[in-house]
């Protein structure tokens, strides 16, 4: 009984003071804890309040009002909302782009971040090298990583395109047509996806090596083992993966704001772009503030059936 | 072969060393064109940083840079008041962003972790969830209100917040405090500590690597914040360097008017990413535990 702390007589005394106070009444170490919790966590607590409570509810009264910032708002009821979904022009084209976006570069993305992770979590050399030049991207500065993807894919002088012209073959244009405009902002979304392959290549080394063992000795191979032991043991990863990549993909805006503008005729205005637009541009706080909304009973609604539909695969252990 | 094959015999030795090598050769064959594409579009722009105009425009393009034009480095630097930029990155946003936000963060993930009180645990799933809030949402009402306080063409808006804590890092912050012995804390009171003595002295020195987690992932957010910076400055002596580029591409695309534009613009880019990947392979280590613990007790 080698006890480091100073009092060995005194530390189960006070614990069992603790213990045995019955919750009716605060003892007044407890209501000391108390204060002394409050009064550390109270920061966050006013930020909460200022930051998030009140914006949050703000955004539902401008949500309903016609409001530039130069003029008080002018009360609308639900008309920003009905509007939206009814005779805006746009709104319906926005909503396309990115569910579009979303549907393919969360999925995409999550799925090659996995693949990445088990060659990377294989018996390899230079394993460290590997992560590193491809978590790099997902670091770089979007606004230089928009500044070198937008002169890679140009149509003149890219050097994608600049290869297939030295050989003849027929020029891509990437960025300029717009049945090509989403597929190439997903591929930068996907060259970006390290973070994911970081998570999943630590969740990797954390599968236990004995299950792979006994699964070998129960003669499976290779498919066996990844389709019955890797994917099971990873799958609590593998939606957070997910629903991050979906929170995150929802709002993309740096990307597509800087490559290309929501264009070319408006195939890659997406949700956020259009509301930045709306918001700061064309100053309409209150039908943005009511996209706002849309958007996050559209993300709560996706994480919800993630998450209930995750029962049936995702596995979270025996034990637990 | 075929009798090797049949599973009524293991396969000889050979054969599981030639399986092995088929296996380790078709993931490279993977790995290795992978790695390439990843690393590319940066590598083109470190090389294209190191060219002039008629190298850029050559069809096939040219890999190597040669002969190199370090000059770019500096000319692309001198077109706009970048040195200006970089100042407002630092030192009105960068700095005072980690320190507010480490500041402020540890002291609330230790009133989250260390000290046991009622209703502690309840309050925290608050932080959770404003982990997952859309921040869309608040963007618009928050930006009328800043307006409102006249923050506007200031930083304030993107520092003053820090102060009150990030739920991200309150939640990295709380996840290493509840790894550490309650019995440390205990010694330390019986001694007739103060909480904040027993954070200061005793939790932070111990809790080093996850401060230095924090911050870096707090300046990697600071320094690439573009939006922030957009919505909230409109002077373009307050611009921080991500506002600094695009202002450098206006002026690039006007390529009748303007020589070596994209160089230029792949020089200062390149510039801007440096301090990010110089700090990611100097802390690689504890940038990726970092990450791995974001994703595994999330």
């Amino acid at each position: 009984m080698s006890c480091p702390c100073r009092f060995p007589s005194v530390a189960p005394g006070i614990q069992m003071a603790a213990v045995t106070a019955k919750p009716s009444r605060y003892t007044p170490r407890e209501w000391r804890n108390l204060r002394l919790g409050l009064l550390f966590v109270s920061p966050w607590i006013l930020g909460f309040l200022l930051f998030t409570v009140y914006p949050l509810l703000a955004s539902v009264y401008y949500s309903l009002t016609r409001y530039d910032l130069l003029r008080p708002p002018v009360f609308l009821g639900v008309e920003n909302y009905t509007t939206l979904f009814t005779t805006d022009p746009h709104f319906w084209n926005v909503m396309y782009n990115t569910i579009y976006y979303v549907g393919f570069s969360v999925p995409l993305g999550v799925a090659a971040a996995f693949l990445i992770a088990n060659l990377l979590n294989s018996r390899i050399v230079a394993r460290s090298f590997f992560r590193t030049v491809i978590y790099v991207p997902a670091i770089v500065p979007a606004v230089a990583s928009a500044m070198v993807w937008q002169f890679l894919m140009n149509v003149q002088y890219g050097a994608v395109n600049g290869l297939l012209r030295s050989f003849g073959l027929p020029i891509i244009p990437f960025l300029s047509n717009p049945a090509w405009a989403k597929p190439s902002l997903i591929l930068v979304a996907i060259w970006a996806q390290g973070a994911a392959v970081v998570i999943f290549l630590a969740a990797l080394q954390d599968v236990p090596r004995s299950l792979y063992e006994a699964a070998t000795v129960d003669g499976a191979g290779g498919w066996r083992k990844f389709l019955n032991v890797t994917i099971p043991l990873t799958s609590p990863i593998i939606l957070f993966n997910l629903i991050m990549g979906f929170i995150t993909a929802f709002q993309e805006f740096t990307i597509p704001w800087l490559l290309t503008e929501g264009g070319p005729m408006n195939s890659t205005e997406f949700y956020l772009v259009h509301l930045y637009r709306n918001a700061f541009r064309f100053l309409r706080m209150g039908k943005a503030s009511a996209m706002a909304w849309i958007l996050f009973l559209i993300i709560v609604a996706f994480t919800l059936v993630i998450f209930r539909s995750s029962a049936r695969w995702v596995y979270y252990g025996g034990d637990k | 072969m075929i009798r090797a094959a049949s599973p009524a015999r293991p396969p000889s030795p050979v054969q599981i060393r030639l399986q092995g090598a088929a296996v380790a050769l078709a993931k490279y064959a993977i790995l290795i064109p992978l790695t390439i594409s990843f690393a590319f579009p940066l590598y083109w722009m470190v090389s294209s940083a190191l060219k002039i105009d008629p190298q850029i425009y050559t069809i096939p393009p040219i890999l190597l840079p040669i002969p190199v034009h370090p000059r770019n480095f500096i000319e692309g630097w001198q077109v706009l008041p970048f040195t200006r930029y970089a100042f407002n990155s630092i030192v009105l946003y960068t700095v005072p962003a980690v320190l507010f936000t480490v500041l402020s963060s540890t002291i609330v993930a230790y009133g989250f972790s260390r000290i046991r009180w009622p209703g502690r645990d309840t309050l925290f799933w608050f932080v959770v969830m404003t982990m997952m809030l859309p921040w869309a949402v608040t963007m618009v009402p928050l930006f009328i209100t800043f307006k409102w306080f006249g923050w506007l063409d200031t930083y304030r808006p993107l520092v003053v917040p820090a102060l009150f804590g990030h739920p991200y890092i309150i939640f990295l912050l709380r996840q290493f405090f509840m790894t550490l012995p309650e019995e440390l804390s205990d010694a330390a009171r019986i001694d007739g500590a103060s909480e904040f003595g027993i954070l200061f002295r005793i939790i932070l020195p111990l809790t080093k690597p996850a401060l230095a987690v924090v911050a870096l992932f707090r300046f990697i957010w600071a320094w690439n914040d573009y939006l922030g910076p957009l919505i909230y400055l409109r002077d373009e002596t307050r611009y921080p360097l991500a506002l600094g580029i695009e202002q450098l591409r206006l002026r690039a695309d006007d390529i009748g008017n303007f020589s070596n534009g994209i160089p230029y613009l792949m020089a200062v880019s390149t510039i801007v990413a440096l301090p990010i990947i110089v700090t990611f392979f100097l802390a690689q280590r504890t940038f990726i535990e970092g990450i791995s613990l974001t994703g595994l007790k999330g």
